[in-house]
């Protein structure tokens, strides 16, 4: 499927990608960010399910059990707590322009 | 159903795409909210094709996996407050590094001898791939690793920053120890990569890792934490691809690097904000705060809040420092409750924020207008600075590194060169203070021995409250 060289390009851009998204932010929403992106790892989700999915003796199994249960965990998780804090940002904002105005 | 595979791989990639997407909206004020949406779209789209994918088994047991963790942190990430926001972080993405160890974990210990004797031969499959190549091997082993470290030092950085973990962790050769144990990890990790699957080596490999996690974050004081939970952040977006390379699944190493890549900049960008660099973080701050404790004289002298009252009610001039620890108290209305009573008084009060106070940037203001502390009574630490040597009573509550003395004269302290509010230079000043430990830093606190300082001890909230009940006697 994929190739190590392919890999390794795929590797390549999406560092790239991921620097150049974060590369001009405002300090207001380091936090938010940081609980975003902590969110978008939450895809190992994915991986945990494969990897239970393909479990078969009763060891692995309890081991992949618990891999999804922790990278449900990490995705719901993620999600709640970075959209309650995106939503406060949404409220501060008519404050802080207000303060800049006064 | 040959369409499906395609239909799999699509989604995949469209996870991807709205990963991306969702992360570049929330990179501005703007659009953050339709981002996190965006990529939260990505995520169902993700998991909803894997549930389809039709080599998998045990669909029941992932289900019901999948609806106790989702359930769970959803009940918890709901119910938290605000100020807890960082700990829950952690919290997660632990979680996250532990996921990405146990598919590590599953995938070494099904090409373990084990299981192969189990199978009868090396006919099983594993992440859609036959025998294992020491490639492979190689990214499966790494992955765990970091996510392993991952997993327990973010459980570690939770629970200091819960308060669960108050005293730094630190003995001497420390670090000496503590890549010793690496070392050892890694040695175990080469050798499993070489085809050494021994279900034992495998064990010891994942109980070292996950003791290098513990013993590098235990000797980190609590307030960098941010940054190191930030830095496991990317630790664990980078443990995410390299398992997504082992089990060939595009979103997962996309996702995982792009989480990397920016997880490692945000980690830099905030340890930046904070004066420190990285490895000063990590390795820096080791004894020195021990050294420079000793070196402060004299006790902290406490004070009732009766005292404190009537001294501010016959100030002329009160600045109030708000800290980290008053948002956690919850104590803002009380201490603005408060402020009104003196300000009723003739008092001028006045609020000074440092410009990290709190664990958000820009986080203090908001809690302060929510109280409805107006705007004007708000000072930035540039104007209230040369204010303080004509304020009568600096009130401190729940503050502590922001006003810490020794950040201008303490070359060997680890906040040493830190911009500070002046507050020592304030006729007298009163702490609010849980108790007399080294608070949140774990760095002592040269302004609560001064000679014009006196400790309130108490919560925030319960003495905001006993000032203004104490205020309110001296009327009757």
């Amino acid at each position: 499927m994929i190739d190590g060289f392919l890999a390794l390009y795929i590797f390549m851009l999406a560092a790239f990608t991921g620097y150049e998204i974060i590369a001009r932010v405002p300090v207001i929403l380091h936090t938010p960010l940081m609980s975003g992106s902590n969110f978008i790892h939450g895809i190992v989700l994915v991986g945990a399910m494969i990897a239970l999915g393909h479990a078969h003796t009763s060891f692995e199994i309890a081991i992949g059990f618990l891999g999804v249960l922790l990278g449900a965990g990490n995705a719901a998780g993620g999600y709640v707590v970075t959209e309650r804090m995106l939503e406060m940002f949404k409220s501060s904002k008519p404050g802080v322009s207000d303060k800049e105005s006064k | 159903m040959a369409w499906l595979p395609d239909v799999i791989k699509a989604c995949y990639f469209l996870a991807a795409l709205l990963f991306i997407l969702g992360l570049k909206r929330m990179s501005s004020p703007r659009t953050a909210r339709g981002g996190i949406t965006w990529a939260g779209v990505g995520m169902l789209l993700a998991v909803l094709a894997t549930l389809a994918l039709p080599d998998i088994g045990n669909r029941g047991l992932i289900l019901a996996a999948v609806l106790i963790g989702v359930s769970a942190a959803w009940w918890s990430g709901r119910r938290v407050a605000m100020t807890d926001m960082p700990q829950m972080v952690a919290l997660y993405n632990g979680m996250g590094g532990g996921a990405a160890a146990a598919i590590g974990a599953v995938e070494l210990i099904g090409y373990s001898g084990q299981s192969i004797t189990l199978l009868g031969g090396d006919q099983f499959t594993a992440g859609g791939a036959s025998a294992p190549g020491t490639m492979q091997l190689a990214l499966a082993v790494l992955g765990a690793l970091i996510g392993a470290i991952s997993f327990s030092g973010s459980l570690i950085a939770f629970a200091k920053l819960q308060g669960w973990l108050d005293k730094r962790f630190v003995f001497p050769a420390q670090r000496a120890v503590n890549m010793l144990v690496l070392a050892v990890a890694v040695g175990m990790g080469v050798a499993i990569a070489c085809g050494q699957l021994s279900l034992p080596l495998i064990a010891a490999f994942f109980a070292l890792s996950l003791l290098f996690g513990l013993m590098m974050t235990l000797p980190i004081g609590g307030a960098d934490m941010p940054v190191v939970i930030s830095l496991y952040n990317a630790f664990t977006g980078l443990a995410v691809a390299l398992e997504g390379f082992v089990l060939q699944n595009e979103a997962m190493i996309i996702a995982g690097t792009v989480v990397g890549a920016a997880g490692t900049l945000l980690t830099q960008l905030m340890a930046k904000a904070m004066n420190r660099s990285i490895g000063n973080v990590l390795f820096g701050s080791f004894g020195a705060s021990g050294a420079a404790a000793q070196d402060i004289g004299g006790a902290q002298k406490p004070i009732e809040a009766a005292d404190a009252a009537v001294m501010m009610a016959y100030a002329e001039r009160v600045v109030i420092v708000p800290g980290y620890g008053m948002a956690v108290a919850q104590a803002q209305h009380k201490v603005w409750e408060f402020a009104q009573a003196l300000i009723a008084r003739g008092v001028k009060v006045k609020f000074a924020i440092h410009p990290v106070a709190g664990r958000m940037p820009g986080h203090m203001n908001v809690l302060l207008a929510e109280a409805g502390v107006p705007y004007d009574l708000i000072a930035d630490m540039e104007d209230i600075n040369p204010e303080f040597p004509v304020t009568d009573v600096a009130l401190v509550i729940g503050a502590n590194d922001v006003v810490n003395p020794l950040a201008k004269t303490d070359p060997a302290s680890p906040i040493y060169g830190m911009p500070i509010l002046d507050v020592s230079h304030a006729k007298h000043v009163i702490v609010v203070k849980r108790g007399k430990g080294t608070g949140f830093a774990g760095i002592e606190n040269a302004l609560f021995y001064a000679d014009n300082a006196r400790m309130l001890y108490g919560d925030g909230q319960a003495a905001a409250g006993q000032l203004v009940t104490e205020l309110k006697t001296l009327d009757t």
